[in-house]
């Protein structure tokens, strides 16, 4: 662009400059918040797990470790190719950075998909917390709890992923329209930021609730 | 320029509801806060009013259990969730933020609007909870009371509770964005006014604390609406952790409450003594501090809940620590005005009023952290007492004397002084009469929450009673006169109280981006320069 | 009861005490708030403005004045953090000679069950001079067992045992009130204690004097329940013997499947029963069915007491 950006300065700021700051520390301080927000539910979790470590690795193992490693290997993908898109962004290649949004969406709609069959399974086997709740072996109750504890992290991290792939769309809309170049990609950082950010809360989430009990 | 023009300020900048409901200017948006916690003020404080009278008898005549339960509930989730919390940050911050650097607005105009809509939403989720039948489980929402035994709309109150958390997650991410990027040139971190040192400190707060809060209650609804047990110890869940979770944040938020009053307390007192503050750094320093340790006394609300003893020791012990900055900060204030200039105009009178309510709320906060004492008056009206001399003679003390102090910069008028004085001295009075009474009622023992209680207690629930009156008059004058100043009041100036804050360099009611020309960055109290002195016609 | 006063009734061994430090940190607070007042008021008359161009002197903030003022405070409220941890540790340690009562609490009523059978709602005779240690739970939401006159109060959760000691100095009737909300009829939920001489309490206790009814001792209720229950088929030592045997369990510690130790109290054999297989005992299979719900709390602790009588019995 001719003039390096500068019609995306907003009124308030001084420069360029000052408002990539802010917007990236307003980013950083957003995924805080972020961290706090699962950290409860997280804590949540460690709670009991603590106290009834043998339910939760039992209950552990009725969910999918071949689908959670899938998923998880997609979703590494998918931080991949959102760095890509970063880079294409600032390097002024459009069509890369095109074709890098929409590999990005199309894994994270993969991961999505894989996770509503999961649900899915978790319904038929009557799996999911509440009134029809069938638990086939001890600790029932506590198992529900994992259950519970396994619906809500992930329901919440999934719910997550919905928001950043309507970010993708809209970076991707503009994007086809060349709206990004070297000289401002704001946006696409942030939702850069976000992804990977949802990416290492998989990371956590993955082996807490698929992995437990399966070192023997 | 000898063209008479009209000066544009915010105000008439543009004219139209939809100028106001779409604005991303940080100053209208403050005037929209200003309106909604006004209304929410008004209802919070009809609970409280007629919670007063029901207390009046013992016997419990005026309303029944369920309705009093309700009203307490509602009184408490409303003055906490949708006034305190709000209150100083949303309106004061978000006005005088972004002047007081120098800066022309927030750094995210438009996050600010959406805070401002997403609070109203929490609101509407509140009052339509309320007007469908209301809720009964106390503001606290202790589990498993609130997640399985209550009958009432538990769920759209933690929705909008829910809601309202995202609110003050975006200002506080707005504020500390911009106090960090957008301070103008030269105004380094020391020579900030101590008003945003305390909003730099409360937004910590807000974005470390509310997501706990919001993941809480989402998992007190999601308990409640679907069945199952995350806290129910019927189901295997912990209804001790629940009370963990609340208090990680809801201890911290008692700061969100107080300490940007104290950066209030700070700019009055030494605009009205001419005065330096006294131990700039050390004021400063004690604001980070109190949110650095806040985090870690959650549990001195758990001493008699069935947690460990060693974990009871260990946040008697840091609760009394928390205590040391607002020590300090008293102390400074009071050293402050030690050979000042004092002017007794009524910022000042709610500013002095704060200190010595603030004072005893926080001493009698030692006594609650004192192991051996909380079991004792721990769910007592002490703790009402002191809650309330922290909270109302605190916090709503300094947002009077802030609203009082900035009035004439938001709305360019000037209200009639000697009323303001008469409100000041009238709330201070009808106060300390509605919440002494009640330390004494909670070292005898009467429990909170009560709706009949033994006969003994009357005395003093009728002297609380009549304190509440006398107070609500108080609160009434205001809401008067400085509507009645918006369209009768003498002009203000631009700097009426001679004070040196950058917000006092532009017009009252201020341009749109603030400044016309950039202002002569200072030091913030440079009152013994002779740089801001005080306007034609000051009172000597 | 109720005549005005400014102070409640002493009628525990802390109260004495909690008093003492409560005056002790009200003289603090009347100093330190008359100090500050009194400083305001002085300033505010003292330096009124007498001219719009007076300028006050920037004065130089002395170090020492700022660490004083921090390090007197702190050690006020060290020595208000330690006093209380004092009565604190006092409080939660019951002595091992306490009379046992337990309390479970519920919507909206206290249910007390004393040793030897006599049952009550809504009112705890104990005896005076002695301590008396109550074992608390609730059957639907938090409770909190408070009586003003022996400064002593406990949240009694769902789900958990709590606990609470006082011991009665004087005789009288005092008020017992639930401080935790619990719903609708919460501030009905006023009970009385009652403390006795210890003659006259033990008459009570044996039925002769009104107030509360009288059954089984809770150990024979226990037992009555064991037996109902089937638990003897499989933990009585013989050939059919499934589960580890109950003599002289109560207070020793357990070696679990996992190689954990856990000291029988009775948090353990609550959980033990309720929720079977939370905790194997090494050497043996989970095959003990839950009695979630099929036990009330009362029974439950019926069949602790039955149990810690058991060992005793081995003891002796």
């Amino acid at each position: 662009m001719a003039d390096g950006g500068a019609r995306h300065l907003a009124h308030h700021f001084e420069d360029l400059e000052q408002q990539h700051q802010a917007a990236s520390l307003g980013m950083w301080v957003f995924l805080v918040t972020e961290v706090m927000f699962f950290g409860g539910a997280l804590l949540t979790y460690v709670v009991y797990r603590a106290r009834y470590a043998d339910a939760f690795a039992h209950a552990s193992h009725h969910l999918d470790v071949t689908l959670g490693t899938f998923n998880t290997v997609v979703l590494i993908t998918s931080s991949l190719t959102m760095a890509l898109s970063v880079w294409s962004a600032a390097a002024d290649r459009r069509r890369t950075l095109v074709g890098m949004l929409s590999a990005t969406m199309l894994l994270g709609s993969v991961f999505l998909v894989v996770k509503g069959y999961e649900y899915a399974h978790k319904f038929h086997e009557h799996l999911v917390p509440g009134p029809f709740f069938r638990y086939p072996g001890p600790d029932a109750p506590e198992a529900e709890l994992f259950f519970s504890v396994y619906f809500i992290l992930t329901g919440i991290h999934a719910l997550h992923m919905v928001i950043g792939i309507g970010c993708l769309a809209y970076l991707l809309l503009r994007a086809r329209r060349g709206a990004f170049t070297a000289a401002w990609s704001t946006p696409v950082e942030m939702v850069g930021l976000y992804w990977h950010f949802v990416d290492i809360v998989w990371i956590f989430l993955f082996p807490l609730l698929y992995l437990i009990g399966r070192h023997a | 320029m000898s063209v008479p023009t009209r000066k544009a300020d915010y105000l008439n900048v543009d004219y139209g509801v939809r100028s106001w409901l779409f604005t991303t200017d940080h100053k209208r948006i403050a005037l929209l806060y200003l309106i909604v916690i006004t209304i929410m003020f008004a209802i919070g404080g009809l609970f409280a009013l007629a919670i007063r009278l029901e207390l009046l008898t013992p016997a419990g005549e005026l309303l029944q259990a369920d309705t009093y339960n309700k009203f307490f509930t509602m009184h408490g989730v409303i003055m906490v969730f949708f006034f305190l919390i709000p209150s100083i940050p949303a309106v004061l911050g978000n006005f005088l933020v972004p002047m007081m650097i120098g800066a022309r607005d927030l750094a995210f105009p438009r996050l600010n609007l959406l805070s401002w809509y997403v609070l109203v939403v929490g609101a509407l989720f509140a009052l339509w909870a309320m007007v469908t039948g209301g809720v009964d489980t106390g503001w606290t929402f202790y589990t498993p009371y609130s997640s399985t035994a209550s009958h009432t709309n538990v769920i759209p109150m933690a929705l909008g509770v829910f809601i309202t958390g995202f609110s003050s997650i975006l200002t506080g991410l707005n504020f500390i964005v911009t106090i960090h990027t957008m301070r103008a040139p030269g105004l380094t971190w020391f020579r900030l006014p101590l008003f945003i040192w305390a909003h730099y400190a409360t937004s910590v707060i807000m974005i470390l604390g509310t997501p706990v809060i919001a993941i809480t209650v989402a998992l007190v609804g999601i308990e409640r609406a679907f069945r199952v047990g995350i806290f129910d110890p019927a189901l295997g869940g912990d209804p001790i952790l629940f009370q963990h979770l609340f208090w990680f944040y809801s201890h911290p938020a008692v700061y969100i409450m107080i300490l940007p009053s104290m950066g209030v307390i700070s700019e009055l007192v030494t605009c009205f003594s001419r005065k330096r503050i006294f131990g700039y750094t050390f004021v400063a320093a004690s604001s980070l501090l109190i949110a650095v340790f806040g985090f870690l006394v959650w549990g001195h609300h758990m001493f008699v809940a069935g947690q460990s003893a060693y974990a009871s020791f260990i946040f008697s012990f840091l609760s009394m620590v928390v205590a040391i900055p607002s020590a300090v900060k008293v102390f400074n204030w009071t050293a402050t005005l030690y050979r000042g200039s004092i002017a007794w105009d009524a910022p000042m009178l709610f500013a002095l009023g704060f200190i010595g309510l603030f004072t005893i709320g926080g001493l009698t906060g030692i006594f609650l952290a004192t192991l051996g004492i909380d079991v004792h008056v721990h769910d007592t009206y002490f703790v009402v007492a002191h809650f309330h001399y922290i909270m109302v003679g605190g916090a709503i003390m300094a947002y009077m004397g802030g609203l009082h102090f900035w009035w004439p910069k938001m709305t360019g008028r000037l209200y009639p002084e000697w009323i303001a004085r008469i409100a000041g001295i009238v709330i201070f009075l009808g106060f300390n009469l509605t919440f002494f009474p009640q330390f004494v009622l909670g070292y005898l023992g009467m429990p909170r929450r009560y709706h009949v209680y033994p006969d003994e207690f009357q005395v003093l629930n009728v002297l609380s009673t009549a304190g509440a009156s006398i107070l609500g008059v108080g609160y009434l004058l205001p809401l008067v006169y400085l509507t009645w100043s918006l369209r009768y009041g003498p002009a203000a100036g631009p700097n009426p109280w001679g004070a040196t804050g950058l917000e006092w360099q532009t017009p009252s009611p201020p341009p749109p981006e603030n400044f016309t020309q950039a202002p002569e960055v200072r030091d913030a109290y440079d009152y013994d320069t002779g740089l801001a002195p005080l306007p034609e016609g000051a009172r000597g | 009861m109720s005549r005005f006063a400014l102070m409640p009734e002493q009628a525990s061994t802390v109260a004495g005490e909690v008093d003492a430090l409560f005056l002790s940190l009200v003289g603090v607070t009347i100093f330190f708030s008359l100090l500050i007042a009194g400083l305001l008021v002085r300033f505010m008359l003292v330096y009124r403005r007498r001219s719009a161009t007076d300028v006050p002197p920037r004065l130089h903030v002395p170090l020492w004045l700022e660490a004083g003022w921090s390090i007197v405070p702190l050690a006020i409220t060290m020595m208000a953090f330690f006093w209380g941890a004092r009565i604190y540790a006092a409080l939660v340690s019951p002595p091992a000679d306490a009379l046992e009562v337990f309390v479970v609490g519920r919507q909206w009523m206290w249910k007390m069950q004393h040793l030897e059978g006599r049952r009550e709602i809504d009112e705890l005779h104990v005896p005076v001079g002695r301590p008396v240690k109550l074992t608390m739970t609730s059957e639907d939401v938090i409770h909190s067992f408070y009586v003003p006159a022996f400064r002593v109060k406990q949240d009694a959760v769902p789900g958990r045992y709590t606990t609470v000691w006082f011991e009665a100095t004087k005789p009288g009737t005092y008020h017992l009130f639930c401080a935790e909300y619990c719903g609708t009829l919460h501030s009905g939920m006023i009970g009385r204690v009652v403390a006795m001489e210890p003659a006259e309490f033990q008459a009570w206790l044996s039925g002769a004097a009104p107030g509360g009814t009288r059954g089984m001792s809770v150990a024979a209720l226990g037992e009555q329940l064991f037996q109902a229950q089937g638990c003897a088929s499989c933990h009585k030592a013989g050939a059919a013997q499934r589960g580890p045997a109950l003599e002289g369990l109560y207070g020793r510690s357990v070696v679990l499947a996992d190689g954990r130790t856990v000291v029988a109290d009775d948090a353990y054999l609550r959980e033990s029963i309720l929720d079977s297989n939370a905790k194997i005992v090494a050497g043996y299979q989970p095959l003990m069915p839950t009695y979630r719900g099929l036990l009330t709390e009362e029974q439950v602790l019926q069949l602790i007491t039955y149990l810690k009588g058991l060992g005793t019995e081995a003891e002796s």
